[in-house]
């Protein structure tokens, strides 16, 4: 390993500082004694117990992980259905342009996905509510999910599958019995990073959300307006703490089985 | 009384287990077999060979049920196999990257096919067994596929499609992936499997040395064509075309014309020149275009022109190839042909009577070479 030398050390912090001191000032806060948010009165945790009592908060966060479970998995099967349609199909008319509609909503900006599902809800007559908002974060999750479900589909083996079905298995069995159990990894990921999208997603919610169904983020923004209050901080606190381990999860699981699959083609390699 | 051969293909009696009828594949424009009518007999080991193209993999695929032929009928023990999807096939093939199944144990990859055919457990582990001994991978059961070496791997992947007892079994380049030794090891392996199972092998390779040694007929491809299917003595020394006699082994080619003379033909090959002389079955009429195939093994090379042989040539040593134990010469004939002549170097290097441009004479029987007309 190289050694770092002060240029390095001094970029690295300064680049960091960069990233992460807002929110380490967010967390500290969060655990400030005093009502008053820039003034340290000594620690306590007594805004997460506050937080614990208001019902206003509960029920958002209810609402938030009622959608971003529900969302993601609804993406993660529709995604994967995709992926596997672009990946395997072939060359079929139209084909580009499917694959090129699929990572569409990924740089789409929010803005415009919002305005126009909030369009689609009202010409069909739809109530805006949390059936909303999970139909419009399953709409741009999917595309997430479909990329990194495809990308490892590519290098999929497909004797794997025509063996499956040379034993015996239905065309089903062998997706069910081969296939989905060799991308698995690939499917956890891409459903953690919906549901992290789903949870952070403030834009697309405040569209689509009707008034009984406020997610968290739309919550805090809207407290925001009155005040910040250290209460919003510990939310804020807690809510960086469940993406953060999602999305580490998300990137350790992709890690381990491309590790593994390093290893078994290492293994391939050296020994025949 | 000795033994009886095993040749059902000259048995007008024997019903063979697969049948090519008039059987076309055609991807878009591209034909891959072109209206190939064939019989395969059970217990047969059988070989496609060619090179890569020639369609041998997509013969096998409509075998396994991956490709359906465009026209024409594929019957297996009587039955076209058609309408019959992959799963349903009482065929099973061995894949060229083996496809075991990363997820599963040694165990569960044999297990495989038994468990999709609903068989009890007591039936699957005593058959998983059976094949673990069969294969000698018995003390590496519980292990996964990237636990195991290159042949194991191979061994588990014969022996998963050997476990469900299929009438046929495909192999798809088996030895490709094996190293020059283990790969003669597995194909006596192989045979011996293929004998004590009594299953029928069609085997697809590129390796004519490996069709040779497994094979009982070997059929010989080209563009989508079967060349030639025999035994692989008849191949090699009753080829039907040049491409044959020229795609196995080593050998030269003289093309010249066909006169007829007492039993053979006396070939002329070039203005000037005795010719040459050569037994033949297929007739020839008179200044016919032919093609002498002369193997390098059965070309004599000798100091002094050798008094009993017609067939009899000087030249000077172009080339040698020391190959351990044969050496090839490539002698250069005065009229510019080159003839390849092999020898055993039975005796040590240094002693070697011949090198490089010197001028030798080069002999061969009248029976030694096969006159082709294409």
């Amino acid at each position: 390993m190289r050694r770092l030398t002060w240029f390095n050390v001094t970029s690295l912090t300064l680049g960091f500082a960069f990233l992460y001191l807002p929110m380490l000032i967010l967390i500290v806060y969060s655990f400030n004694e005093s009502k008053l948010v820039t003034v340290w009165a000594g620690f306590s945790t007594k805004w997460y117990g506050e937080l614990l009592r208001d019902q206003a908060f509960i029920d958002a966060a209810k609402v938030t992980l009622q959608v971003a479970v529900v969302s993601s998995t609804v993406a993660t099967v529709l995604g994967t259905m995709a992926a596997l349609v672009l990946v395997r199909a072939g060359r079929f008319y139209g084909r580009t342009l499917f694959s090129g509609m699929i990572y569409a909503p990924l740089v789409m900006p929010e803005v415009i996905t919002g305005l126009s599902l909030l369009l689609l809800f009202i010409g069909i007559g739809l109530d805006r509510g949390t059936i909303t908002i999970i139909l419009a974060h399953t709409t741009f999750s999917m595309a997430f999910v479909a990329v990194v479900v495809s990308s490892r589909l590519v290098t999929f083996d497909r004797s794997l599958e025509e063996a499956a079905l040379d034993l015996g298995c239905s065309p089903f069995d062998a997706f069910r019995l081969v296939t989905l159990p060799i991308i698995a990894p690939a499917v956890i990921s891409g459903w953690l990073l919906a549901f992290t999208l789903s949870l952070d997603d403030l834009v697309i919610a405040s569209f689509t959300a009707g008034p009984s169904s406020t997610t968290l983020p739309i919550k805090i923004w809207s407290s925001i307006r009155l005040g910040v209050s250290p209460e919003i901080n510990a939310l804020s606190t807690i809510m960086i703490g469940i993406v953060a381990v999602g999305v580490i999860a998300a990137s350790l699981i992709t890690k381990r089985a491309s590790l593994r699959q390093q290893a078994y083609e290492r293994a391939a390699a050296a020994q025949t | 009384m000795g033994q009886t051969v095993f040749e059902p293909w000259n048995d007008p009696e024997a019903k063979p287990l697969i049948q090519f009828k008039n059987v076309t594949k055609r991807f878009g424009d591209f034909t891959a077999i072109d209206n190939q009518t064939f019989d395969i007999y059970e217990r047969e080991f059988f070989a496609l060979l060619g090179p890569s193209g020639c369609g041998k993999t997509t013969m096998m695929r409509m075998l396994a049920g991956f490709e359906k032929p465009t026209e024409g009928t594929i019957l297996l023990g009587g039955q076209d196999i058609a309408p019959i999807p992959p799963n349903k096939r009482a065929v099973n093939m061995m894949f060229q990257s083996y496809a075991l199944f990363p997820h599963l144990t040694v165990w569960d990859n044999i297990a495989f096919g038994l468990r999709r055919d609903g068989k009890s457990k007591e039936e699957i582990a005593a058959r998983v067994e059976e094949m673990l001994k069969l294969t000698r991978l018995t003390q590496f059961a519980r292990r996964k596929p990237h636990q195991i070496s290159g042949g194991q791997r191979q061994r588990v992947a014969l022996a998963r499609s050997l476990a469900k007892a299929p009438k046929l079994l495909l192999l798809d380049e088996p030895m490709g992936a094996l190293d020059a030794k283990l790969r003669t090891a597995t194909q006596f392996e192989l045979m011996d499997i293929q004998e004590k199972t009594g299953t029928t092998f069609v085997i697809v390779t590129h390796d004519q040395e490996e069709a040779m040694t497994v094979a009982s007929r070997v059929a010989v491809m080209d563009n989508g064509r079967i060349i030639q299917a025999d035994t692989p003595a008849r191949i090699y020394e009753n080829p039907n075309s040049v491409y044959v006699a020229d795609f196995i082994g080593e050998v030269t080619i003289i093309t010249g014309r066909a006169y007829k003379s007492g039993a053979g033909y006396e070939i002329h090959y070039a203005e000037g020149t005795a010719p040459f002389y050569a037994e033949s079955e297929t007739g020839f009429g008179d200044g016919e275009t032919c093609h002498l195939a002369l193997r390098p093994e059965k070309v004599a090379i000798s100091a002094e022109r050798p008094e009993a042989r017609r067939n009899a040539v000087q030249g000077e040593i172009i080339d040698i190839a020391y190959l351990g134990n044969l050496s090839t010469y490539h002698v250069k004939l005065p009229t510019g042909q080159m003839i390849k002549a092999q020898t055993a170097n039975t005796r040590r290097l240094s002693r070697r009577d011949f090198t490089w441009e010197d001028r030798v004479w080069l002999s061969w029987s009248d029976t030694a070479a096969v006159l082709l007309r294409e």
